[in-house]
């Protein structure tokens, strides 16, 4: 079992040496990578709105409802919503509800041409198949970034409307939370946390692609399993990088 | 001209080409046939630089394959068109998308030449107006003549098929072998089909090669075919009554 997982470990890394192999043409590496930013960001961009905004919205409530000390001032609840959407709900969490979204649609798509042949045929053309199908994917995910940032506002959004319009704060408290002991390097911790996730979600789910074996069904299991690995990587790169950078 | 000296390949303990040795020449129609598990398919595998064998050498006109660096198998692969069974296009682009790729990977050739040169191919394999659509909006056979437009695009030297007749109705699966067997003449290629379909045989081999256990057990034309007396080759290619009868008819002189 565990050669069988350092193998599969080994394999990786072989492959994102031969990503950067033998570059596709300039003018169709092009087109791809425009591709892959409206497939993996564009097409995003709706669902981690929807759930940053209400979950922001859910975290600002857990935490009003939980103060129920009268010594405890207000502006708590927009500090704690902040804290919890950058440091971690905006990252981590996105990240690991991508590796679902992005991530099966990276396997299946890569997988169902490695059953019909299609990654077959590249290779007899003398195309890099790695290159062509996941480069543009890395490239792409370089704009995952701007998403969580997209993700902490509206997180924060979520949280000021559900306390102001909720009656759990003024809105003035929760601006003051908010603004209160801010760290900037809370943002570049954020965003270091955010570009290893991009590379682990363009990655991993390309790697159980392209390595499947068999036909349909094995398709659906091989995103499953993909779903499940990558997301177990963001857990645990996610607790190495807040050790190294905050610990 | 494609020369493979005693080609040997295993999975395992399994041993599933045992020492084959065949030449396959140019401008001529060059069939692959044997049962299924004969190891037609890692043969012509063997052929296209998917399965590397562990005994032996395969010449593309005098270039030793393993003996290329990577850089010079990805040039020789330019040089090969492939119809795979299930035409293996890509599923996101169109049908001259599909076609144009190869000149676009690999070519400098402008945007209005590689029009002029699509637009020849797919006349050239009878479509004309399916240009725009999607692979999964078009048929079978004309899926496989995209697949043929595809790999003759780039003017290749050697053309691989792997069972192009297959989920095709007889009339199509003739069309389709007519068209190899005519581009194959037309532009001198050296074409590598490997098929199950027994009137491709009687059709159109120039050259074929019947593989069982993993060797090469016979090899002829298909005028030979009706005349051998290889006990394999007569039980695999004459299982059905149809063709009994055609191979009696013929050995009668009729």
């Amino acid at each position: 079992m565990l050669v069988r997982y350092l193998s599969q470990i080994g394999r990786y890394f072989l492959m994102l040496k031969e990503i950067f192999n033998k570059q596709t043409k300039w003018s169709v590496m092009k087109r791809l990578i425009f591709k892959e930013i409206d497939d993996l960001i564009i097409d995003s961009l709706g669902i981690v709105c929807f759930i940053s905004f209400f979950i922001g919205g859910v975290v600002a409530i857990q935490t009003a409802l939980n103060l129920t000390n009268p010594l405890i001032p207000k502006y708590l609840i927009g500090f704690a919503t902040r804290q919890s959407v950058i440091l971690e709900f905006a990252p981590t969490f996105i990240s690991v509800i991508m590796a679902g979204k992005m991530g099966s649609y990276i396997t299946s798509s890569i997988g169902t041409m490695r059953v019909t042949e299609q990654i077959d045929a590249l290779e007899v053309m003398g195309v890099n198949s790695l290159n062509y199908l996941v480069f543009p994917k890395i490239i792409a995910l370089l704009l995952y970034p701007f998403v969580i940032g997209i993700s902490m506002f509206l997180g924060i959004f979520g949280g000021w409307m559900a306390s102001a319009y909720g009656g759990f704060s003024t809105s003035q408290d929760f601006i003051q939370g908010a603004q209160m002991d801010f760290i900037p390097f809370h943002i570049t911790y954020a965003f270091i946390k955010t570009f290893i996730f991009a590379i682990l979600l363009a990655t991993i789910p390309s790697f159980h692609g392209y390595y499947m074996k068999g036909g349909a069904l094995e398709v659906g299991k091989a995103s499953t399993v993909s779903f499940v690995w990558t997301s177990v990587t963001i857990i645990l790169f996610n607790y190495i990088l807040t050790q190294v950078l905050l610990g | 001209m494609i020369e493979v000296k005693n080609v040997e390949k295993s999975f395992g303990d399994t041993k599933v080409l045992k020492g084959i040795s065949t030449v396959f020449e140019t401008g001529k129609t060059n069939l692959i046939i044997g049962q299924s598990g004969s190891g037609k398919t890692v043969l012509l595998k063997s052929l296209l630089g998917i399965h590397h064998p562990e005994v032996g050498t395969i010449e593309f006109d005098g270039r030793v394959y393993s003996n290329l660096d990577k850089d010079e198998k990805r040039d020789l692969r330019t040089e090969i068109g492939m119809v795979f069974q299930g035409s293996a296009l890509f599923d996101s682009m169109t049908v001259e998308e599909n076609v144009a790729f190869p000149l676009r990977m690999f070519t400098k050739e402008n945007r209005a030449a590689i029009k002029e040169r699509v637009d020849f191919v797919l006349k050239r394999v009878n479509l004309i107006d399916a240009h725009k659509k999607l692979p999964s909006e078009i048929s079978g056979g004309m899926q496989k003549r995209v697949a043929i437009a595809r790999a003759i695009v780039n003017r290749p030297k050697y053309l691989f098929c792997d069972e192009p007749n297959s989920g095709l109705d007889p009339n199509t699966s003739i069309l389709i072998d007519n068209l190899i067997k005519e581009i194959t003449e037309e532009y001198d290629i050296t074409t590598v089909i490997n098929t199950h379909d027994m009137n491709s045989v009687m059709e159109i081999g120039d050259n074929i090669v019947f593989l069982k256990n993993g060797l090469k057990a016979w090899q002829g034309t298909k005028e030979e075919i009706f005349k051998t007396d290889n006990q394999a080759v007569v039980d695999f290619v004459y299982s059905s009554n149809l063709f009994k009868k055609v191979r009696e008819a013929y050995l009668k002189g009729y």
